[in-house]
């Protein structure tokens, strides 16, 4: 017979598919050997299955499907000639896994195999084994691989061990019939066999206690010998890297070390001296010796604590920082990393290298050098940490100033000792990569703009100067921009001068230079241009004198294609234009923003919940339907009819900033209504008369309805600004279930709240028929536990049956009720129903307190519900 | 413990891959072009080693080297000394060198079993085997002399033996 009859040679194969220009072509040659392959197969052609084998191997290598040639595999191991059954296992291997049910057919073969009195076969059934052995076959075949662990060959022995690996990885049952056998290995004076010995004991002490135990007791004296005596022995050229003496033996005798060693002070002892010996003796200089000392340096972080030795690690880390070699310096900063937990001044003391690393010309170290600064910042170092920082910024990559500005904003406000250093540092930042910076980051500043009254002037002179040298960084200018449009007057002014500044003449016709500028750049964005619009609003009313100039600029927006652009002009051109009367009272400063609001939003602590809860646009009574806007641009929306004039205020935060204060409420004598919105989709798209929208009860619940002129609502006279409440009847009530999830109302108004150390008992709430006081009481035995003792009073002159109090706190809290004292409450006050709440904060120190209430109860036969949101609770509690 | 080892010329091109844990080849093929990109994006004088979370899991890293026209990938996890990982890369790459008397691509394309017959002596099951290129390529020679000797009824595949 031909030998080539049947299909191509391997070879030519190979260079088939290597010759195809295109996929396609390549595919077509493939297909037509396996349909070559499969013909053989189908006519039991034994001749070329090995080479079929083969070819398919290349073939799945490549990506293309082969397992019609999984039994194949199989025959070709139960034949009795050794390339067969290379290739047969060899095959296995690649076409098969553990999960096949062939593999359980071949459990068999192996066995066979296994016992077979060729060692090279025995080699291929272990190798087999190894890879790719089952739960099943574990068991099966444990009995056999123990044997062979005692083989005349070491070979074979070494094969056997690494086997007994995934035998104990399966079937960790199996562990302490090796652990004996695994102890012998570790006496073996063969290379191999001790390197696979020394893995399985380890892997040995992973899966199984009992093996721990009995390494510690009967190993750790000789484990040391063995290192000692590899430590000191003569050169040895056949387990030689590059000048070191194998390099891997001592890795793995290390490794077992530091397991043995791992919370056990009498091992760690016994291995103090080694450990010192092997880090101080071992070479540095190539990369065998330093993968040494690095496992080296691992064992002594991981065993008991020895401070000279962990002192003497972390400078071993230290040097390496100042390696040449990348590979080195990148796993020196993963360990230090490490470190830091264990031994923070160690490392403090490589400060000035870690710092030299993330100016490294690899990007992968210096974003480890940069977390680990990140790491070692402090309240001492903070001013030295951050200068570094932000001279490095103004060098460093592009690439890397988004990584390196997200790292020294974080740096900064987390240990910034006083806020103008705060402010400094930001600016800094925004003016070097203002462009690379995230929106939270300058929405943080502005907060903290808001909330140092005594730099606003400062804030805002630096500010303008730093724009008439950079004006290229986005958030450098919203921030200016936003600065000029909030505090023009003490721009012009000089007003609050420090006196570590100097004098600077800004006209007013300057400080509407800068926004027009602003404004006009090509590259500035959607959110830029708006903010600008609403800084010049705000000028036109600071600068009466310039109001023509200014309407003239938003004049030019009238015509914008940005949908957005275009109301804000055509809106705040009116309001300069026709609304003279209400457009101081408009635009007043920005009440202070509320930092632990912003900063529980920034955390994600406090979902949005009601605005994403919104799912499609809500139809809106005149039919005016807005697509979802970027959240910056929910502006007052200011009907550019006379009266009435709607007005929202939400409790976004964004919404604060950009929103027009009306908290002092200039005109409330007329038509005009203030909504303290939530929904800034709602808020946005509240055109049109109040009533309306008060009908849809869904949208509305969370808000204040504060017509005072409609008689028949329920909410009375006079609500509390501090909290949001509606009480509607029961035919609404159903609709409000599902609101009770989340937390998304933060009232705009600021709170205020002392932080006085013992409690005060706050009212709740409070409507026209109902008081809700609690008394607070801190729990002794836990400081984030406090009792809350609500006591509910009725203010009308009707009973109120079936009372029934219920709470909602966001996942931060938890909250248990106690049952209340009476669910009937006595009109006029004359008596009350308390009831006992306990509240754990997780985040005791860091958030406040927060909760959601409803209550219902049935006067005259009839279900009341009232509902509200406390944020008043004192803080620290 | 090591999770894989592959091979992939300067095109993507795989020319060896060798997973110690199960991946169906579908998986091996898409991880062969993601750990490719990955490659060919890395700037020059930076560090070989590569997290790889994204691909593997949590901790699991890779080392590369490339040698002429191939890149030579060690997949790892934590358990792994990451520098005795660029050792033993060493070490396989040596043998290679012993085995065809100055490897190139070809070599590695034409006789890919071999080079699985050389990987299977030096890793085993995902662990270290043999660190010494001397003894892995003894072991390598024994068992082709034995194909060659075997007792077979059909030719021994060409360019198998040296």
């Amino acid at each position: 017979m031909n030998p080539f009859s049947s299909g191509t040679r391997m070879r030519d194969m190979i260079r088939a598919i290597r010759a195809c220009k295109t996929a396609a072509e390549e595919r077509a040659v493939v297909r037509k050997e396996c349909a070559a392959i499969r013909a053989a197969i189908s006519e039991n052609d034994q001749d070329y299955s090995h080479r079929n084998l083969a070819k398919l191997m290349f073939i799945h290598m490549l990506g293309y499907p082969t397992h019609f040639g999984q039994m194949e595999c199989l025959k070709l191991i139960a034949t009795a000639g050794f390339p067969e059954k290379r290739i047969g296992y060899l095959g296995l291997m690649l076409l098969l896994d553990e999960r096949q049910e062939v593999l359980m057919l071949v459990t068999n073969s192996i066995k066979q195999d296994l016992n077979h009195t060729n060692q090279y076969i025995v080699g291929l059934a272990l190798c087999a084994l190894g890879n790719l052995g089952s739960a099943e076959m574990a068991r099966d075949l444990a009995p056999d691989v123990e044997r062979l662990l005692q083989f005349r060959d070491p070979n074979i022995r070494k094969k056997a061990a690494l086997c007994t690996i995934r035998i104990i990885k399966k079937v960790p049952d199996l562990a302490e019939n090796f652990i004996k056998p695994a102890a012998v290995l570790l006496k073996e004076k063969h290379h191999g066999v001790l390197i696979t010995g020394v893995q399985l004991c380890t892997d040995l002490c992973r899966v199984s206690d009992e093996a721990l135990e009995y390494f510690k007791k009967k190993s750790i004296d000789g484990l040391v010998k063995l290192l000692r005596d590899l430590t000191n022995s003569p050169y040895a050229p056949e387990y030689d890297i590059s000048g070191i003496t194998d390099p891997f033996l001592h890795v793995r005798l290390l490794k077992l070390l530091r397991v043995l060693g791992e919370g056990d002070a009498d091992a760690s002892d016994s291995m103090n001296d080694l450990l010192a010996q092997v880090a101080t003796k071992t070479e540095s200089n190539k990369n065998a010796g330093n993968a040494i000392l690095y496992e080296c340096v691992a064992a002594i972080m991981s065993i008991e604590d020895n401070g000279g030795l962990r002192v003497l690690a972390v400078n071993i880390l230290g040097r390496f920082l100042s390696s040449r070699d990348n590979n080195i310096r990148y796993v020196a900063l993963n360990m230090l990393m490490k470190a830091m937990a264990l031994d923070s001044q160690a490392v403090q003391r490589h400060r000035a290298t870690i710092l030299e690393c993330v100016k490294d010309p690899d990007a992968s170290i210096r974003k480890r050098a940069l977390e680990l600064v990140y790491l070692l910042v402090n309240e001492n170092n903070v001013k030295q940490l951050t200068k570094d920082l932000v001279d490095y910024l103004e060098v460093s990559d592009p690439e890397f100033k988004g990584d390196l500005s997200a790292k020294i904003c974080s740096i900064v406000e987390k240990f910034s000792p006083e806020k103008i250093w705060y402010i400094d540092q930001m600016l800094k930042v925004l003016s070097e990569a203002g462009n690379y910076v995230k929106d939270d980051v300058w929405h943080a500043l502005i907060v903290v703009i808001t909330n140092a009254p005594n730099l606003h002037g400062y804030t805002v002179r630096s500010l303008y100067k730093a724009v008439q040298t950079t004006t290229e960084q986005e958030t450098l200018l919203r921030v200016a921009v936003w600065c000029v449009g909030e505090y023009a007057d003490l721009l012009i002014s000089n007003a609050g001068m420090l006196d570590i500044e100097d004098p600077i003449t800004v006209t007013e016709a300057d400080a509407v230079n800068v926004v027009e500028t602003a404004i006009g750049r090509d590259s500035s964005d959607l959110t830029t241009r708006a903010m600008c619009l609403i800084a010049l609003l705000k000028l036109s009313s600071r600068f009466p004198s310039l109001s023509k100039r200014i309407n003239d600029i938003i004049h030019r927006h009238k015509r914008s294609l940005v949908l957005e652009l275009q109301q804000r002009a055509i809106e705040f051109n009116s309001i300069i234009g026709k609304h003279e009367k209400i457009r101081s009272a408009l635009v007043e400063r920005m009440p202070v923003l509320d930092e632990a609001t912003f900063s529980g939003r920034r955390a994600g602590s406090v979902p949005n919940a009601v605005s994403t809860s919104q799912g499609a646009p809500p139809k809106i009574p005149n039919g005016v339907v807005k697509p979802a806007p970027p959240p910056l641009v929910d502006l007052l929306d200011l009907s550019s009819d006379d009266v009435p004039t709607s007005v929202s205020v939400g409790g976004d935060f964004l919404h604060d900033l950009l929103g027009v204060d009306m908290s002092p409420a200039p005109s409330q004598g007329t038509n005009q209504t203030k909504k303290s919105g939530t929904d800034m989709l709602l808020d946005l798209l509240s055109i049109g008369d109040p009533p309306a929208l008060s009908n849809s009860a869904a949208l509305d619940i969370l808000s204040t309805s504060q017509d005072s002129q409609s008689a028949g609502d329920l909410s009375g006279k006079s609500p509390t600004p501090l909290l949001s409440v509606k009480a509607s009847t029961s035919a609404g009530s159903s609709s409000m279930m599902d609101l009770l999830d989340g937390f998304g109302a933060t009232p705009s108004v600021p709170v205020a709240v002392t932080d006085a150390p013992t409690y005060p008992s706050i009212v709740a709430f409070e409507s026209s028929s109902l008081k809700v006081t609690f008394n607070f009481t801190k729990d002794p035995s836990s400081q984030h536990t406090t009792l809350i003792e609500a006591q509910f009073t009725n203010k009308s002159p009707n009973i109120y049956s079936n009372f029934v109090f219920q709470a909602a706190v966001p996942k931060f809290l938890q909250l248990h009720l106690d049952p209340a004292s009476s669910n009937t409450l006595p009109a006029s006050g004359d008596g009350s129903i308390t009831q006992t709440l306990r509240i754990s904060n997780s985040q005791h120190g860091k958030k406040s307190l927060v909760m959601r209430m409803r209550i219902n109860y049935k006067v005259n036969n009839k279900d009341v519900l009232e509902e509200g949101q406390i944020n008043t609770f004192p803080r620290g509690l | 413990m090591i999770r894989g080892v592959i091979i992939i010329n300067d095109q993507g091109k795989p020319r060896l891959i060798k997973f110690y844990e199960f991946q169906p080849p579908d998986k091996q093929q898409e991880l062969v072009r993601s750990i490719y990109r990955v490659l060919c994006s890395r700037a020059e004088n930076v560090s070989n080693f590569v997290k790889a979370d994204s691909l593997f899991g949590p901790d699991v890293r890779l080392v590369y080297k490339t040698f002429a026209t191939l890149y030579f990938v060690f997949i790892f996890d934590k358990s792994e000394n990451e520098l005795a990982m660029i050792d033993l890369m060493q070490v396989f790459v040596e043998t290679l060198n012993k085995c065809f008397r100055e490897v190139c691509e070809l070599d590695i394309v034409f006789n890919f079993y071999k080079v699985h017959m050389i990987l299977d002596e030096i890793i085993l099951g995902g662990q270290v085997l043999e660190t010494s290129s001397e003894e892995v390529a003894n072991a390598v020679d024994a068992i082709s002399r034995l194909e060659k000797n075997a007792n077979s009824m059909i030719p021994s595949i060409p360019g198998w033996q040296r």
